[in-house]
């Protein structure tokens, strides 16, 4: 028996995110854990999962697999499966990860649970326990089918970094041409950013920046933090920044260590994807801002003076 | 074009989330249920569609009689006719079973469904479909446009957004800015009355999951307030105490 985890990269280096699934699969101790890599990746980067607690990876690296899609994917990792004799598939929850999971529960007829935050119970039965409500409760539920998929919510689950370096196999799938009823006809990616959903920081501004034209002073504050950059709807909505930057019930949840909320009230539908943020700090000028409730840490004040501040006092720590 | 819209039944997103009978429960008072947010994109889409292109649109729920006002509403919308499959949607197996079975029977050109639920949030019922289909799925979308048999379609990405094609039939969860959410007017609230409501009793499906328990997160501590002249505290605070810089 052994556990299979889909691994993910991007520029050139496993995610964080996917790590983490490989460490979570490492504490299973439900047999050899094999990372599997689909697509273009150097064989020294993908050996690194092996820190993580992979005894070996897989990659499959036909050239048809170069781009994502979804429906060729998923029946690589199902053909994974079945040759490993995988009881358990782990992947990180993300856009790629939820769509490969869907197919493959059904290829293999196994119980799927999303959003993952903990271990599982093995005492009676195969209990996990996962996010629900948009982060505002949890279920535990028991899987009762013979093979199970997990998708991990990220940054819920501690990373496993002492392992070695493991052996990368190539991995020859037999994909079939109704696989490729998707076609990729362009890819629009932010270059060199740190990704919103992985960040351990965030530092996000709303309708309180005023303004696109004064985002400078967050990215330079993001910047010293080594964060991503967020923002709440209605900015996203005016177009002061990009889509995939909005955070909230309708955007992105994250689940950074820090998330710094600069100018934005704190509406229930913001709250819902920022709630899993392990600390919270709210900078607003009104002392009524419902985002204080759920905050940890608050100055009331104008962001346009504080920002540069505690950017220079960060500057001055790191210095 | 025959076009099948899924849409879940879930509390508003300003609800309060409780539990009844040990935990056992969601406790449902004092909670107003919505057509799911993402659902509601994906119907709003479907709308524009049957002006643009003359299609038929069927809205499905599966769910108990209690959310037949729901379904009533996404008829006020635009919606043609609907189904309710009556039973509870325990899991995203259960429930994608379901709708491969309606979608079966009534060969659909496109199924659009939200990205995910607001409820369960799995984001995996589509793919899920698709798969039981044999269909391309696609999600999440913010620009769908149909060209005679072919879908152009963007997809959100981590960090950006990717183009794609692919033809019909297939599945998409969608969301914005993919259409304009739509208000009920007075006429379409009059018509949705008289519009065909079919209830349809659920498949067999195997067990894949069930539900022990649910539990709320840790109650969050009393905020700590800095003083805005001193953001060196703050950073003090988030390196030693927090433990996050
Ligand atoms: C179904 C639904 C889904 C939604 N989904 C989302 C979602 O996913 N994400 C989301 O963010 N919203 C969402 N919303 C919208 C949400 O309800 C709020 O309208 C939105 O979050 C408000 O954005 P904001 O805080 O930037 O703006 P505002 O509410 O206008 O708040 C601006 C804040 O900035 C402060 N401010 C102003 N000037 C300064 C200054 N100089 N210095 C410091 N502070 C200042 C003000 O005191 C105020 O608190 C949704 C709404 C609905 C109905
Ligand atoms: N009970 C249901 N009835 C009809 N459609 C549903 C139901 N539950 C979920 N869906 C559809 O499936 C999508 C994804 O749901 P989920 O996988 O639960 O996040 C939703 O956005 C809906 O379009």
């Amino acid at each position: 028996m052994s556990v299979l985890v889909f691994i993910e990269s991007s520029e050139g280096e496993i995610r964080k995110s996917s790590l983490e699934a490989v460490s979570y699969a490492a504490a299973l101790d439900r047999g050899e854990v094999i990372a599997l890599a689909i697509g273009e990746a150097e064989e020294s980067a993908l050996a690194k999962a092996g820190i993580s607690g992979a005894s070996r990876v897989l990659h499959a690296k036909d050239e048809q697999l170069k781009e994502d899609n979804i429906m060729a994917y998923a029946s690589v990792v199902a053909e994974a499966m079945e040759k490993e004799n995988a009881e358990i598939l782990v992947l990180a929850k993300s856009s790629l990860g939820d769509a490969v999971a869907s197919r493959v529960a059904i290829k293999s007829n196994a119980a799927l649970a999303s959003n993952v935050v903990e271990l599982p119970d093995f005492s009676a039965g195969f209990k996990v326990k996962r996010g629900i409500y948009t982060g505002k409760a949890f279920v535990n539920v028991d899987l009762k089918a013979e093979k199970k998929i997990l998708a991990i919510k990220k940054n819920a689950v501690p990373l496993k970094e002492d392992g070695a370096p493991c052996a990368v196999d190539a991995f020859a799938s037999t994909v079939n041409e109704a696989d490729f009823a998707l076609k990729i006809t362009g890819v629009e990616k932010a270059e060199g950013e740190i990704l919103l959903p992985e960040a351990e920081i965030v530092v996000s501004g709303g309708r309180g920046m005023k303004g696109p034209e004064n985002w400078h002073i967050l990215e330079d504050l993001a910047k010293s933090l080594g964060a991503a950059t967020g923002c709440s709807k209605p900015v996203s909505d005016m177009e002061w920044r990009p889509h995939h930057e909005h955070v909230g019930q309708t955007g992105i949840k994250v689940s950074p260590n820090l998330y710094i909320a600069v100018g934005i009230s704190g509406a229930i539908q913001h709250l819902a994807g920022v709630n899993s943020s392990k600390c919270l700090v709210v900078i607003n000028k009104d002392p009524e801002a419902p985002f204080f409730k759920a905050a940890d840490y608050g100055i009331v004040g104008d962001a346009f003076e504080i920002v540069p501040k505690l950017t220079a006092a960060i500057k001055a720590l790191n210095a | 074009m025959k076009i099948l819209v899924c849409i879940s039944h879930v509390p508003d997103t300003t609800s309060k989330i409780a539990f009844t009978d040990n935990n056992t429960k969601f406790d449902t008072s004092g909670v107003q249920f919505v057509i799911g947010p993402y659902d509601d994109y994906a119907l709003a889409r479907a709308v524009e569609l049957k002006a643009s292109h003359g299609a038929s649109v069927t809205v499905l729920n599966v769910g108990e009689a209690s959310t037949e006002p729901t379904i009533r509403k996404a008829l006020a919308i635009g919606a043609d006719e609907a189904i309710r499959v009556n039973a509870f949607p325990s899991d995203s197996h259960f429930v994608a079973s379901q709708i491969a079975e309606v979608a079966k029977q009534g060969s659909y050109d496109l199924i659009l469904m939200g990205r995910e639920s607001i409820d369960f949030n799995g984001g995996m019922v589509h793919g899920m479909v698709a798969e039981m289909l044999g269909m391309p799925s696609v999600s999440p979308v913010m620009r769908l446009d149909i060209e005679g048999d072919l879908a152009k379609m963007s997809r959100e990405i981590e960090g950006g957004h990717e183009e794609v094609e692919v033809k019909l039939p297939f599945v998409a969860g969608c969301q914005e800015p993919i259409a304009e959410w739509k208000i009920p007017n007075m006429r379409g609230i009059m018509s949705a009355r008289t519009k065909p409501l079919n209830v349809l009793e659920p498949v067999e499906v195997g067990e894949f999951s069930v539900v022990e328990n649910y539990e709320l997160p840790p109650a969050k501590g009393e905020v700590r307030m800095v003083d805005a002249d001193n953001v060196e505290e703050l950073v003090r605070l988030l390196k030693e105490e927090a433990k996050v810089l």
